[in-house]
């Protein structure tokens, strides 16, 4: 390599490892912020290195309360079920579509694609949603509303599959006299687990940080709160949690730390995240790739 | 004519069990995304809950006037374009430049770690983003007053009552929050181009620039292309969590943070307005729509193959 390559090679770690520490240092805060003593946060503020740590906000969190643990347990219930319905609707429509013989085949391709081009908007969508499915202040509210299938998963699942499941394969199961379904899960399937973990990711971190289903749909039965939506409301109204916990006997000795608790709620909600993301780096990309280019 | 007709319909029979499969995602699509179609015919009624969407009385173009009437409606638009418009511009020169960098870092390893740390902002909620963001920028806790501010001998800043700052700060998140991602759709590709051509123009002695301007940029052309046609479609559309959830839906900052996503919203659950609502809504699908189909067709006019469809 010359000079000049050499330099800008110095340049570009120089910039890349700027932008990095801009990424990291963010959510750094976010955690030290959850571990600085309640007086210190007043005194000084928000601080990397704070005057005076403290394990006060997740005392907190680990002895109160019912209701953040619900809040989670509904974030992990609703990521489940929603990512596991995604996943499946979107190949049972997917591979059909990738079948150059079916009859109708463009114009349901079509319809598809469309739904990215044109679409009512929040107001008719709110009004169908409540008026007519009745899912508001249901569980249903944080499956149902946009996040279930998208017509781009479904795409770019479907183009998977057109290039890289061998017409021949396909009819030499049905020569062996395979069912369509019988095709799909033994023969189909174990060959596209590239694309089912990709979609599976991308709507799985959908669900995990979806807060605007809450926001919109959930109004009186915020015992179906996610975390977002419970962090969403909290940033609103802090006494939303300590009026709450005011009554918890083992908490009569702990000043509720608010500022850190909320801190603690987001860090607790971004740990699975961030624990998972460096296994799953590799799929994350692939999936922005293939969306991004291809779809 | 008629061995024709048996022909397709002895098919539509074979392939029977491919339709059953289809059902359940054609039935969420003909809800979740054609359903609503039929609701934009709001904009033109006077919405009344107990009558519902079909009942309700028309109202020709009134909830257009009221919209249009009250100022609202060239805040909205001027927010949502201006900011879509600046963030086209710097966010795409952003990840030309970041995917560039990242194909110039010489060792392998490094250059993974950069690709997995700059696409962590892309993985947080706008809920969480709004913390972080009110932990800088709070007014009394805030690190920014706290620490920089003092530290730079200024006087500490009311952030969230003053609309002056925010578009900087919307802006700042904004790029934040995405260039990992498309800065990474931009380096898929300069991976793939042929390491053939850099080497011929090293023997050339053209030199890093050189080589930049001359095979890289060219070879980014139809991404570019594509996720520019993209962004263009969407323009008429604001990330939510950006522009209410960020801001903590502060009245003093709506001039600089109101769009037509929060303006709706707004109008829906806060102020109950559904006729101005639905009307912002109708023009951001309609023109939405359109922009669409014009810029596809502007692009297929000069290359075909760029064009989405």
């Amino acid at each position: 390599m010359n000079i000049s390559g050499k330099r800008i090679g110095i340049f570009a770690n120089f910039v890349l490892a700027i932008l990095s520490l801009s990424c990291v240092l963010p959510l750094i805060l976010l955690v030290t912020s959850s571990l600085t003593a309640e007086g210190s946060l007043i005194k000084n503020g928000y601080a990397f290195i704070p005057e005076q740590w403290s394990l006060d906000a997740y005392r907190y969190l680990l002895y109160s309360h019912a209701q953040i643990l619900r809040a989670y347990q509904m974030t992990i219930l609703a990521t489940f079920v929603g990512t596991l319905s995604n996943v499946t609707i979107t190949t049972l429509l997917a591979y059909p579509l990738s079948r150059k013989s079916l009859p109708g085949r463009n114009f349901f391709s079509f319809a598809v694609f469309f739904t990215l081009l044109f679409n009512g908007g929040m107001v008719p969508s709110y009004l169908m949603w409540t008026q007519v499915f009745n899912i508001k202040d249901t569980f249903w509210a944080l499956i149902l509303p946009n996040l279930l299938m998208n017509g781009f998963g479904v795409i770019v699942m479907r183009t998977y599959f057109t290039t890289n499941i061998p017409g021949e394969i396909i009819e030499a199961a049905r020569i062996d006299g395979a069912g369509e379904t019988r095709t799909l899960i033994s023969i189909v399937l174990p060959l596209s687990k590239p694309i089912l973990s990709t979609i599976a990711l991308l709507s799985g971190l959908a669900y995990w940080n979806d807060w605007l289903n809450g926001l919109y749909y959930l109004v009186k039965r915020t015992d179906f709160y996610t975390i977002q939506n419970l962090l969403n409301r909290l940033i609103a109204s802090a006494d939303f949690i300590s009026n709450n916990a005011a009554n918890s006997a083992i908490l009569s000795g702990i000043t509720v730390p608010s500022i850190g608790v909320r801190m603690a709620i987001a860090v607790i909600a971004l740990i699975p995240i961030m624990i998972l993301y460096p296994f799953l780096q590799k799929g994350f990309v692939k999936g922005i790739v293939i969306g991004g280019v291809k779809g | 004519m008629g061995t024709v007709k048996k022909e397709r319909r002895r098919q539509i029979i074979k392939h029977l069990p491919l339709y059953i499969m289809m059902i359940p995602g054609l039935v969420y699509m003909a809800i979740n995304n054609y359903l609503p179609l039929a609701g934009l015919q709001l904009a033109f009624k006077k919405f009344k809950y107990v009558l519902g969407i079909w009942e309700s009385p028309w109202n020709g173009l009134k909830n257009f006037t009221y919209l249009f009437k009250t100022g609202d409606a060239w805040v909205i638009m001027r927010n949502t374009l201006g900011y879509n418009l600046v963030f086209i511009l710097l966010g795409t020169l952003l990840a030309i430049m970041v995917a560039i960098l990242l194909s110039e870092v010489p060792r392998k390893r490094l250059q993974q770690s950069y690709q997995t740390v700059i696409l962590i902002p892309h993985l947080i909620s706008y809920v969480i983003v709004s913390y972080i963001v009110y932990a800088l920028l709070g007014e009394s806790n805030g690190m920014v007053n706290n620490s920089i501010m003092k530290a730079l001998g200024l006087s500490p800043v009311a952030w969230y009552t003053e609309a002056k700052y925010w578009p900087f700060i919307i802006t700042l998140i904004h790029l934040w929050k995405t260039f990992g991602y498309s800065s990474i759709i931009y380096y898929a590709t300069i991976v793939g181009i042929d390491k053939s051509f850099y080497e011929a123009a090293v023997m050339d002695g053209a030199g890093v620039w050189k080589q930049i301007r001359y095979i890289t940029l060219p070879m980014l052309k139809p991404v570019i292309i594509t996720l520019t046609l993209l962004a263009v479609g969407r323009i008429f559309y604001s990330d939510f969590g950006l522009f209410y959830q960020v801001p903590m839906n502060t009245g003093l900052l709506y001039n600089a943070t109101n769009t037509i996503d929060t303006y709706v919203y707004r109008g829906l659950l806060e102020t109950n307005d559904i006729g101005r609502a639905s009307a912002a809504g109708f023009i951001q699908s309609i023109l939405g729509f359109l922009l669409v189909l014009g810029t596809n067709t502007a692009v297929r006019m000069i290359e075909k193959e760029q064009a989405l469809f």
